[in-house]
Order: structure tokens, then sequence, then C-alpha cells
């Protein structure tokens, strides 16, 4: 896992510099357009970037360790899975782009299950609904969010039994 | 909770954000390089050639596409859209739409690097079968509505 002090960020961003040099090689053109691609999204997350930035300091400012452990962690219970929910929902941008706030959760003792139920909740986009229905109708549009909000916390504590297989496994190998 | 207006404290909080964010920041950019290169490499006409009609194959071709592909969600929904419109199965194009948002392979490495390898593996697979389960559910309710 990535912290302040790790390089592993680092050296990930160099290794995919590395594979961009390489490609141009091959096809400059495809780069160029890749690096048109990159900026225009560089410049649609700008503002997700600073949302995300107000959240982070808001969250280091008001919310303790204690109270998020006490709201989200283990002993949580359907409150904590709710808040995760609705809070996937309401959240915007990239799935990426919460890394780093979800990092931060995660070191203050916040559930996995709950970060993952967070990240499930994404997929039902309210800004969006007017472009699926307009695909697929309305009666599709309601069916998929229902199903995905009832799927996130079943989705979450898969994870959880997955990590704990693969805490398990590795226990057993070591 | 504390008390509203602690100047120190309001610096301190900024900060710690902005550590946060700058540590975090090379392999945001990774992530995003990564799709830039995936969105100019792979032509969208090689999706719906990729489905066979296979009903029990199709939802899964659907499921692993949209883990592999990654950008905005209304992408989707149009590429969704024209899937359907060569009568890809409704179950493969819900599968496709599900894991889009929900499993990253391209973003796996930040993932993995910034939540813990573990919690990336264990949260994608998870997500990976509930992209099919969601899609089930959804189509047969669908069919029969």
């Amino acid at each position: 896992m990535v912290s302040e002090k790790s390089n592993s960020g680092w050296y990930f961003l160099f290794a995919v510099l590395t594979l961009y040099m390489v490609a141009y090689l091959f096809s400059p053109e495809k780069i160029l357009s890749s690096l048109d691609f990159f900026s225009a999204l560089i410049l649609k997350l700008v503002p997700v970037f600073v949302l995300i930035f107000a959240l982070l300091a808001f969250a280091n400012y008001f919310v303790k360790p204690k109270l998020l452990a006490a709201h989200m962690g283990h002993d949580s219970g359907p409150k904590g899975w709710i808040l995760a929910v609705l809070a996937g929902i309401i959240s915007t941008g990239p799935i990426y782009m919460w890394y780093p706030l979800l990092n931060d959760m995660q070191k203050h003792g916040v559930r996995n299950g709950l970060l993952s139920a967070f990240l499930y909740a994404r997929a039902v986009k309210v800004p969006l609904f007017p472009i699926l229905i307009l695909y697929f109708g309305l009666t599709y549009t309601v069916l998929l969010s229902a199903a995905i909000i009832i799927a996130a916390p079943l989705q979450g504590l898969l994870t959880e039994k997955l990590m704990e297989l693969f805490e398990n496994e590795n226990n057993r190998i070591v | 909770m504390v008390h509203f207006l602690d100047f120190d404290l309001i610096l301190l909080s900024l900060k710690k954000a902005a550590n946060s964010l700058w540590g975090t920041l090379p392999v945001l950019i990774g992530a995003i390089l990564l799709i830039s290169f995936a969105n100019s490499f792979i032509p969208k006409e090689v999706y719906s050639s990729l489905f066979s009609g296979n009903p029990l194959i199709d939802p899964l071709i659907g499921s692993i596409l949209g883990s592999i592909l990654a950008g905005n969600p209304s992408t989707s929904y149009i590429l969704g859209g024209e899937l359907a419109d060569s009568n890809v199965s409704l179950l493969a194009v819900t599968a496709f739409l599900v894991s889009w948002v929900t499993v990253g392979f391209l973003q796996f490495p930040a993932e993995a690097l910034l939540l813990g390898k573990r919690f990336a593996l264990s949260r994608n697979i998870a997500a990976f079968l509930f992209s099919i389960i969601v899609a089930i559910a959804v189509s047969s309710v669908v069919g029969a509505w």
C-alpha cells in the first residue's frame, strides 16, 4: 500500500511512461492521440480533484478516527452499509479519484466491506439517468439501479470474505 | 467533533490533505495515462465482434470487456446501446455496463498501491462476480416484464 514516504507510486508512473516511450517508437500518432485524450481527461478531472481535496481537508478537520470507527467501523452495523451505499451513489468522478480518500479512511479503521460497497454503489449514476433511459428505457434503469443498490452490501461482504480467505492462504503458505 | 474555526487545525488539515494527494498523485496520473493509452490503441469496432451469441459465454465476455475498458459511464451506455442494437443479449450488455463501472483492470495497479493488493484483488473479483449476478437478475425481470 502506498504511503506518503513510499516510492512505489513513482515507480508505477515511471513504468507507464516507459510504456508510452516504447509505444511511441512504433506508433507515434496513437501516442499523440493518447496524450490528447489524457490532457482532456485531466482538465475534466480538475473539479473532482478540488472536491476530493476539500473532502480530505474537511475529514481531517472534523472527523476523528473514533467517530469514523463508530459510524463505519467493524461494529457500525446496518447504518454503516446505508452510509456507504448513499455516499457511493452521490459521489462523482472516476473511481480512481476516490482512492486517496478511501486510503485515508482505511487507515482510520473504516471497514473494508464498506469501502468496497461504496465503490460498487458508484455504479448508480443519477445524473446520467437520462442517457440510460434513452438507450434502455425507464423500467430497465429503475431495475438496474435497484439491483446495484441491493448488491452493493453483498459485494462488500464477499470482498471481506475473500480478503479473509487470501489472508488464511498466505498464512498457510508462510 | 471539534470547535469551529481553529485556524491552526485548519492549516494542519489542509496540509495533511495536500500531503495525501501529493502521495497519490503519481498513481492517479499513471492510471489516467493507462486509460488514455487503452482508449487510443483499442478500436471501438472490436467490441461487438467479440460476442458470439452464446447465452452462457456472452455475459462472461460482457463482464470481461467492461472490466478491461475504462472511461466515463456515459460512454458505456452508448457502447452498450450499440451492442444491444447489434443483437447482443441484454444479459451480456448489462454485465458489460455494470462491470465497466465496478471492476477496474486498468485501475488495478493504482487501487492495489493505495488500498492494498489483497483489498484490490478481493474487491475486483467480488465486483466481477456481482456484475454477472446483477445482469442475470435484471435481464430475467425485464424479460418477464
